[in-house]
């Protein structure tokens, strides 16, 4: 019970600071991650993939995924609610004040800042998803450490996505496929 | 009621038929609250876009709470948020309860490695992109920089570095009016 407590105070959190829609979210859950242990790297990976390849706003899926796998279905709705509450109560407070909000210089300046940060944030928040997909570290020579197959296979998709303009869900598809396919 | 119910549903909908979050939704916002319902303008949608982007949350949620407050004060608010997260509670749980029992067999863990390949695909575009969007001159770039040391390396708490980061925009905004 008291887990559940602690991991909807954490998703609170993450509803009140991660500006930015839902990628933001992914160093908050990176960092429960690492703290608390209710999953590792490669449940965050899994997680973002199920995110991107279902309807609705990423952060919302995500949050709904770690209730769930932690703690069923009481845990999902008890996480979900928990994210979205901070974003309830700001927006009814600044939706009485909105022109001053949007003209305020104080906000603008603040999001200044904000907003490339955050950026290096999730770039640090995606890197082991980066490095535990591309690489093999249990590999002894350093030759042998770089995963050439998927490094391969990353390299390929990554053109194919940009160049085709795919929708993600191809390429996640694509992903399972040449999982199976190749026995990864 | 009826409001509450047409928001409630309308907004599943919406929940329902966007792939990808915020942006992709702007259409069919357009299309139903706009056009269809007229419970908000066009500039309002874009004003409380502009804001949902600067407020902490999720911008589709930001959104519908904008828009049910408005139409039926804080329960609407409550109600369109509420109907705008439905579907992907509903989807995600019947997911994570299928890959909870299924997780073992090799078949299934094959398909997630080859799966873990597409989400670095993904995760590289979109961070690209963002970072072009949001980062854009010196300032920007030694923030992200900085951001990327201090969350990878040091065990300094996320939130703590969101707030300081504000603030460095609140000094550098302050220095340039003077």
């Amino acid at each position: 019970m008291s887990e559940i407590l602690l991991m909807m105070f954490e998703f609170f959190k993450t509803g009140l600071f991660a500006v930015g829609g839902g990628l933001a979210t992914i160093p908050f859950l990176q960092e429960m991650g690492q703290n608390y242990g209710w999953f590792d790297v490669n449940t965050l990976s899994t997680m973002i993939a199920i995110s991107e390849s279902t309807p609705g706003p990423m952060g919302i899926n995500m949050a709904t995924y770690v209730g769930y796998i932690t703690h069923g279905l009481v845990g999902s709705i008890a996480v979900t609610l928990s994210l979205v509450a901070p974003s309830i109560i700001v927006i009814i407070i600044i939706a009485n004040m909105l022109d001053k909000f949007k003209e305020s210089k104080l906000v603008q300046d603040i999001f200044v800042g904000i907003r490339p940060f955050v950026v290096g944030l999730i770039v640090a928040a995606c890197i082991d998803i980066f490095l535990t997909t591309l690489f093999d570290f249990a590999a002894v020579d350093i030759i042998n450490k770089i995963s050439w197959v998927h490094v391969g296979l990353f390299a390929v998709g990554l053109f194919i996505y940009e160049k085709f303009k795919v929708h993600p869900i191809l390429i996640i598809v694509a992903g399972a496929a040449l999982g199976i396919v190749l026995g990864l | 009621m009826k409001e509450l119910i047409a928001l409630y549903t309308s907004w599943f909908k919406m929940g329902l038929f966007t792939f990808g979050g915020g942006y992709a939704m702007l259409p069919m916002i357009q299309r139903d609250v706009v056009e269809k319902q007229k419970w908000a303008t066009e500039d309002e949608i874009m004003d409380y876009y502009a804001i949902g982007q600067c407020t902490p949350g999720i911008i589709a949620v930001n959104t519908a709470t904008f828009v049910g407050y408005k139409v039926k004060g804080v329960i609407g608010g409550i109600v369109a948020t509420l109907g705008v997260i439905s579907p992907s509670f509903i989807i995600i749980s019947i997911i994570a309860a299928c890959l909870s029992n299924f997780q073992d067999i090799v078949v299934v863990q094959q398909a997630l490695s080859g799966i873990r390949i597409s989400v670095c695909i993904l995760m590289a575009v979109s961070i690209y992109k963002l970072g072009k969007k949001s980062v854009t001159n010196l300032f920007g770039i030694t923030l992200c920089v900085i951001a990327f040391v201090m969350s990878y390396f040091t065990s300094v708490s996320t939130v703590l570095l969101v707030v300081a980061a504000g603030l460095c925009g609140v000094i550098k905004g302050r220095m340039k009016h003077e």
